[in-house]
């Protein structure tokens, strides 16, 4: 009895090795399915001739321009600008963004404080700001980054202050019987309880951080891949516009993925559907 | 020494939930409060462990008066209530943030090593069992060394040979530093097996009803005559702290009736 209890745990426990390689070795082909098909479907309809392709072009050009931009160093050069007010917005807006939230999570007071006023700000769409900036801090990189920051702000706020009101009773009264300052409460207890719905909300605030890279590349920038799409749709370089499209998603998807590879250590200690999946 | 004097609780809602209720233990002392659902004997445990006031009366540890979480009193609550980001070790070790942390190490160390949990120590909450995280609640609590602890139904949601072990595990843990302990529960066989006094509660509104020294020594025989008396005349006073009051004297009711009401 006991030999078959440990030859089924070890059973299992062989397949729990085994299980990673194959979920890692079919991961991606599952994910590059669509895109494939419809890839090849495009460059199949245009062979055919059954489009020309001049506004939409099949892959093979997009990836001929892709390498041309890439060998000329212009992809580089853009998309580090593009990132380079990315990543600045958005550990602006994700670091007040941060702090407010937990201020007006934590405290009542601040939120009765806050709050209002925040919420009615959040209600502007974002780039109705674009005017005032460029007045405030001119059409340079400063306007930019602090409209990214503004797309960032919201939902780390929101999803901050929302994580911390929603903090388990039960782990808060822990944090009273050991007489925790208010402060080691909301270090010790709060913070920690909040970190997956915090880097939800981070990965919520990086997209709209690309987002919004866009309409502040829009605003006049001589660098970055906003002005290779602007650039592209005034040369008439459909060409141009998708290769820059396609090196948003990657550059977006890249981010993402080297968040989470952070954030992944301190999301051991869950115990979710996400984490066995 | 633990003293509650002329304790009172009202609810907004008007509602009493306890009404003068006095206690004294001494150092050392185990006591169990059994009686029916909304006796106030969890209402009792927060008041003394300063997580909800009182409306009226005055708690006392060593001739301190308790208004607030206070670092005498350590609580074991229901469900285990680990923080589910920290290892094993930095659960038990959450109270003793102050301390070097050689000392805090070597505390947690001897706690985890003293409910047999000392391999456990790097894990997360989420990989022990039920029996498991609620010993590490236990030393949680009691590697604080309060001078009280109270624990509310600790064992009520594990099975009956769990629930053995821990009671075995709480014993070992009490012996090392004697705290007064004052347990809440609703099984009057754990009431006796570890108590020196079992007190009844009766309800609406929560108050003392009668108590039963337990003078056996420990570990206790659960088959012996003794044993089963004590338990015998707790479920009698249980009965009749449910307005049964003729219970003592009726032969015919079978004692503990009143539990499965």
């Amino acid at each position: 009895m006991v030999d078959a209890a440990a030859r089924q745990e070890g059973l299992l426990e062989e397949r729990s090795h085994a299980r990673p390689f194959l979920l890692n070795g079919f991961k991606w082909a599952v994910g590059v399915i669509l895109p494939l098909t419809l890839a090849l479907g495009w460059e199949l309809a245009v062979y055919a001739e059954l489009s020309n392709g001049r506004l939409l072009p099949p892959p093979s050009r997009i990836f001929a321009e892709f390498v041309s931009l890439a060998r000329s160093g212009d992809l580089i050069f853009h998309a580090s600008a593009t990132l380079g007010r990315v990543y600045a917005g958005f550990g602006l807006g994700a670091l007040i963004g941060t702090a407010l939230g937990a201020l007006s999570g934590a405290s009542i007071g601040a939120r009765r404080l806050l709050d209002p006023t925040l919420q009615a700000l959040r209600a502007i769409p974002s780039i109705a700001w674009v005017p005032l900036f460029i007045l405030w801090m001119g059409i340079f990189e400063a306007s930019k980054i602090a409209l990214i920051a503004v797309g960032v702000f919201f939902p780390v706020y929101l999803g901050v202050a929302d994580a911390i009101q929603s903090v388990d009773r039960k782990l808060i009264e822990v944090g009273r019987v050991f007489r925790l300052s208010r402060f080691a409460m909301v270090r010790r207890v709060l913070l920690p309880a909040v970190v997956p719905s915090w880097i939800t909300s981070l990965r919520g605030g990086l997209g709209l951080g690309f987002m919004f890279v866009v309409a502040a590349e829009f605003m006049g920038a001589s660098e970055g891949l906003g002005y290779l799409l602007v650039d592209g749709q005034q040369l008439g370089k459909p060409t141009q516009i998708v290769a820059a499209i396609i090196a948003f998603a990657l550059l977006g998807k890249a981010s993402d993925s080297v968040l989470m590879l952070f954030a992944r250590p301190f999301l051991a200690w869950q115990d979710t559907a996400r984490a066995r999946l | 020494m633990l003293t509650i004097e002329s304790l009172c609780k009202t609810y907004s809602d008007g509602t009493e939930a306890l009404a003068s209720v006095s206690l004294t233990m001494d150092a050392g002392e185990i006591i169990a409060i059994v009686g029916g659902s909304g006796c106030g004997k969890t209402t009792l445990l927060r008041l003394i462990a300063g997580l909800d006031q009182a409306t009226r009366g005055r708690i006392g540890v060593d001739g301190e008066t308790i208004s607030a979480p206070h670092p005498a009193i350590g609580i074991v609550f229901q469900e285990p209530r680990l923080l589910p980001w920290l290892s094993v070790s930095d659960n038990v070790g959450f109270g003793l943030a102050k301390l070097a942390s050689d000392e805090r190490d070597a505390r947690v160390s001897e706690a985890l090593a003293r409910v047999g949990l000392g391999d456990y120590a790097e894990r997360w909450p989420r990989e022990l069992s039920g029996g498991q995280q609620q010993r590490v609640s236990i030393s949680r609590s009691l590697v604080a060394k309060p001078k009280a602890l109270l624990l509310d139904e600790p064992f009520s949601a594990l099975d009956a040979f769990t629930r053995a072990s821990l009671h075995e595990h709480l014993l070992a843990l009490w012996e090392a530093s004697r705290p007064t302990v004052l347990l809440v529960t609703h099984d009057v066989e754990e009431a006796v097996t570890l108590g020196d006094r079992v007190i009844v509660m009766r309800p609406r509104p929560g108050r003392m009803f009668r108590e039963t020294k337990i003078s056996m020594a420990r570990p206790r025989d659960r088959l012996s005559p003794a044993f089963e008396s004590a338990k015998r005349r707790v479920l009698l006073d249980l009965d009749a702290s449910l307005k049964n009051p003729d219970a003592l004297e009726r032969a015919d009711v079978a004692p503990g009736a009143a539990l499965w009401w």
